[in-house]
């Protein structure tokens, strides 16, 4: 495994990849996002306590179980990058924060705006709101520490040590619900064993759930490439790219 | 289909604004940061472009200078009194 994947630790190799799944990525989110939106909204039946109003669960879910799940992926590219001094694993994680926050953000306001008709309030300072914020602060916190230093292999190991540190968290949020006595709801899906959802409800959240996932991996894969042709732009490889794609202008 | 008209969708139970609302942040927020995430691999590309061609003129400016070194500086007016 590690011969295979060794290769990747080169950033050209990386960006190959990149070029090679990003359509892929972007097919299947689109699609699942039209489906999953289109049935969670038009099909699913209406939830007999919240009326209408639940069918915000069909992005609230998908977007705060994948700021986590983005959290913890942005951990291990931290981890790699400061175990194996990857340049690779700290430009994965620098590309991966920018789109963990944008989940949060989307996790918290569409949870503002479910409270509102449900709770009565936009924002309480419950456990799970809070603890949810928080990582919206941390994902912030990596891209303004990496932002911060000028070489950017220190870049990546402050703010890969950042990252892991805050990784306390993500349990901390899952739990939250359990631990303390909050106004957030428990659990909906993350037992599968016994989901207290009707299927009719749960299959396009799991749709959307995957066009979510497929999104942050597509954003996630443009925003490495970009990263890399920063980082290598004195590299002939990324001069020939450039050239290639902006057309025949420059025969110096 | 859980609605019977296009203004019963719209109205979402009563609940139109919130659910309308939260739709809407969500894919433009989700949109803001997949456009300006490929607008940005387009800048890069035409930088490395800007940027090699002025390492290409650093050169070539180098090269013209060594082809004259038995030259002495042309005026250094502190030195000629």
């Amino acid at each position: 495994m590690w011969k295979w994947l060794h290769p990747y630790a080169k950033t050209e190799r990386a960006y190959q990849l990149c070029t090679t799944l990003q359509p892929y990525f972007w097919v299947g989110a689109i699609t699942c996002l039209i489906v999953g939106t289109l049935w969670g909204l038009l099909f699913a039946p209406q939830d007999y306590q919240q009326g209408d109003s639940f069918r915000i669960i069909y992005i609230h879910v998908p977007s705060a179980i994948l700021s986590m799940s983005t959290y913890m992926a942005m951990a291990v590219a931290a981890l790699v990058g400061i175990v194996w001094q990857w340049k690779t694993a700290y430009m994965t994680m620098i590309a991966m924060a920018p789109v963990g926050a944008v989940m949060t953000f989307i996790a918290l306001f569409t949870g503002a705006a479910w409270g509102k008709p449900m709770w009565g309030a936009w924002w309480v300072w419950d456990a799970r709101l809070t603890t949810e914020l928080i990582l919206l602060f941390l994902y912030i916190g990596v891209m303004a520490l990496y932002s911060a230093f000028e070489d950017k292999q220190q870049a990546g190991k402050a703010a890969g040590v950042m990252a892991m540190v805050g990784s306390i968290n993500v349990p901390i949020i899952h739990y939250s619900v359990e631990w303390w006595n909050t106004l957030h709801q428990g659990a909906t899906i993350s037992k599968f064993d016994n989901p207290s959802i009707a299927p009719e409800m749960l299959w396009p959240l799991l749709v959307n759930l995957l066009g979510f996932a497929l999104f942050i991996a597509a954003v996630t894969v443009v925003r490495l490439r970009n990263e890399i042709i920063l980082r290598e732009q004195q590299r002939p490889w990324v001069q020939a790219l450039a050239a290639e794609k902006l057309g025949g202008s420059d025969a110096v | 289909m859980q609605f019977d008209s296009l203004d019963a969708f719209l109205a979402m139970g009563g609940y139109g604004f919130y659910v309308w609302l939260s739709f809407g942040v969500c894919f433009v927020s989700m949109l803001i940061l997949a456009v300006v995430s490929k607008t940005r691999h387009k800048q890069l590309l035409a930088q490395v472009l800007i940027e090699k061609e002025r390492q290409a003129r650093i050169k070539t400016a180098r090269a013209g200078q060594k082809r004259t070194p038995s030259a002495p500086p042309l005026s250094n007016p502190s030195v000629k009194e």
